[in-house]
């Protein structure tokens, strides 16, 4: 976040129980609220009909947004799954890009419209290209990882995907390869208790994801992935422990879907109503404010505030990509193979 | 230089371009002792940490390469033989083949999957399959298979060299089947084209791999009894010459095309619906095929794998009836 938004001058010091300044405070809440306002915009064109696909993220955004702040924006890979909108965002995914990859523009810096929608990739933010398929990212990054390891390179991939992929065999040779090599790779798990319409009970024969990692002899954490500064406390020494070269490690982040899988699933069909009042009761944005508006870090009109700014910015990126150019047809053509 | 062995070509080579470049790398099952085949020895021992034996998972092989390349390293990869690549199929139709087409070209993936394949080693249903015809359907992956030792040497180097995926196909016969001098550099260096191996004027066969041999032998015995054949390497399956194809069925008029996979899907038949879409007014005669039968290739037995296996005999009484015709 440029420090333009900012109205009032945020300190820098670490807020102790935190671990976090003012600033980083608010550019969470900022982060985590744009993720859900742009899927609530992005939602909104679907049943317009103009847009074609929506996959969202809503209830992941304190998991997404706690771990990749932890990320050096720059230096560190990112391979992330079509969930990841608030990682993307917290890496420099504007606003305006976010939606030009919804309506699959020429200009959408992700795929230029040749792949869904929330199926991220940019070289320069360090951001891995991926597919629809789940769990092959995990290979990728532990490609990267072996591949900083050799040019000792001091960088650290974070890689992501639901709890439903880690049934796939990518996901467990992944973990088998980087733990033999002890690459810098952190896996990180979105457990948001559904595989489209699969209870986790179904994926997984226990009850933490993270208990997946023993096998492999490397850390296993469990965090709250609906509180934005335990994900972020849980995150930061992580990351910092796989750079210094002790090897990988998982963490599990307990979120909640609080949508249906996709702009093409009705979830009444499988999931209690009763359930997911239950969770709604923690959605992210809601704990956030609320443990903030406690301890007194923000005034309550700073907080209104940042929800104006935000409105602000997603009207203005829906606006503005609407009129940007669609690809032309024979723009399908091309870049079969790289030419240098 | 003294001649030398397919083998030793992709030996030679591997540590040429390892010592040339540090990002070069091989990844794989058994390489730092060597490969199953001796491919790899001595590089280990040469290049400290850039041997990396991999765990028995052909998707990690893959994965990680591509992971590697991205990163802009350039990884070697094998897959020990090419019977167990389909456990990396995903990684390389879903991942590997769209990488540079999905971000238009903002990333892609310099990296090379060697890997030996084909039959008539005793192999039976998993050391003996042709896998060409899945890869070449794939766009964004390139496939080469030669068969001569110049051409493994300069197209492993034109491939470790290429910023795309390119399928190094390695025919597991002619790995000590023939030397050959490597020294002169006179193999083909560029990724897609063809060579005319022989020139005659009666018919064309076209082949790549071990069939190359047999084919370039019933030429020969075929020579005697007065029919001509032009013979034409394939050497790339994707990008494919098709203007060297072209000219030779022109020239000849009737087109024998044979590969050692089985017959129905198999790379022949985009050969033929080639010829037959673009010189169908040359042809004299009707485009025949010498292919694996369809079943799954291919039988232990002896008796039985020399009935699967197209050979010479096979193609030279296929390259009289045609030239009959």
């Amino acid at each position: 976040m440029t420090s333009a938004r900012v109205k009032r001058s945020r300190s820098k010091e670490p807020i102790s129980d935190y671990l976090l300044s003012e600033q980083q405070l608010e550019e969470m809440y900022y982060y985590m609220l744009l993720a859900r306002r742009l899927n609530e915009r992005m939602l909104s064109l679907n049943r317009q009909g103009r847009a074609a696909f929506v996959i969202a993220g809503a209830g992941h955004e304190a998991a997404q947004v706690g771990a990749a702040m932890a990320l050096k924006k720059g230096t560190d890979y990112l391979a992330p799954y079509y969930r990841d909108l608030g990682m993307n965002l917290v890496l420099g995914m504007t606003a305006r890009e976010a939606m030009l990859n919804l309506l699959a523009k020429r200009d959408d810096p992700n795929s230029f419209g040749r792949q869904m929608p929330s199926h991220w990739g940019n070289t320069e933010r360090k951001i891995v290209t991926q597919s629809s398929v789940v769990a092959t990212q995990l290979l990728h990054a532990a490609g990267i990882a072996l591949a900083a390891k050799m040019r000792q390179d001091p960088i650290v991939v974070m890689t992501c995907c639901g709890e439903g992929s880690t049934s796939r065999g990518d996901f467990h040779e992944a973990m088998n390869f980087s733990a033999i090599h002890k690459l810098p790779v952190v896996f990180f798990i979105e457990n948001n208790g559904y595989a489209i319409t699969e209870r986790t009970d179904k994926e997984i024969p226990f009850d933490h994801v993270a208990d997946r990692a023993r096998g492999y002899g490397i850390r296993g954490a469990v965090v709250d992935g609906m509180d934005c500064i335990a994900v972020y406390q849980t995150v930061k020494p992580v990351l910092h422990q796989a750079r210094r070269g002790s090897g990988p490690a998982l963490v599990e982040a307990k979120c909640y879907r609080l949508w249906p899988h996709s702009s093409d699933d009705d979830d009444r069909r499988y999931r209690p109503r009763k359930e997911l009042e239950e969770w709604s009761k923690r959605d992210p944005l809601l704990l956030f404010r609320t443990r903030v508006e406690d301890d007194g870090i923000f005034p309550r009109e700073d907080l209104d505030e940042i929800e104006v700014r935000v409105d602000e910015e997603v009207a203005d990126a829906v606006e503005w990509a609407m009129n940007q150019p669609d690809p032309a047809p024979e723009d399908a053509l091309g870049f079969v193979y790289k030419e240098l | 230089m003294a001649e030398v062995t397919v083998i030793e070509a992709i030996r030679r080579t591997l540590d040429e371009e390892m010592g040339r470049d540090d990002r070069v790398f091989v990844l794989g099952e058994d390489v730092e002792a060597g490969g199953v085949f001796r491919t790899t020895e001595g590089l280990a021992a040469k290049y400290p940490g850039r041997v990396i034996d991999s765990p028995l998972a052909e998707s990690s092989i893959i994965g990680l390469s591509i992971g590697a390349a991205h990163y802009g390293m350039r990884p070697v990869a094998e897959i020990q033989f090419a019977d167990f690549i389909h456990a990396g199929f995903d990684q390389l139709c879903s991942e590997a083949s769209r990488w540079c087409y999905r971000t238009k070209g903002d990333a892609y993936l310099p990296m090379v999957v060697r890997t030996p394949w084909g039959g008539g080693v005793h192999g039976g249903q998993h050391h003996s399959q042709s896998i060409e015809a899945y890869y070449a359907h794939m766009p964004g992956i390139k496939v080469v298979a030669p068969s001569f030792p110049a051409d493994y040497r300069s197209l492993l180097k034109a491939a470790i060299a290429d910023p795309n995926p390119v399928l190094f196909l390695e025919h597991k016969r002619t790995y000590r089947l023939i030397k050959q001098d490597i020294s002169a550099d006179d193999g083909e260096t560029v990724i897609g084209r063809s060579r005319v191996a022989r020139r005659g004027n009666d018919l064309t066969i076209y082949a790549y791999g071990l069939m190359m041999h047999e084919s370039l032998a019933a030429a020969e015995a075929l020579s005697s009894e007065g029919i001509e054949c032009t013979v034409v390497d394939l050497l790339s399956l994707q990008p494919l010459d098709v203007e060297t194809i072209l000219e030779s069925a022109k020239a000849t008029g009737k087109i024998l095309i044979v590969h050692e996979d089985t017959l129905t899907g198999g790379f022949g038949g985009e050969l033929a619906a080639i010829i037959a879409e673009h010189a169908f007014e040359y042809l004299d005669a009707p485009i025949r095929r010498v292919a694996g039968p369809d079943i799954p290739p291919m039988p232990f037995h002896h008796a039985m794998e020399d009935f699967f296996m197209p050979n010479r005999e096979k193609i030279a009484a296929a390259a009289r009836e045609l030239a009959a015709y």
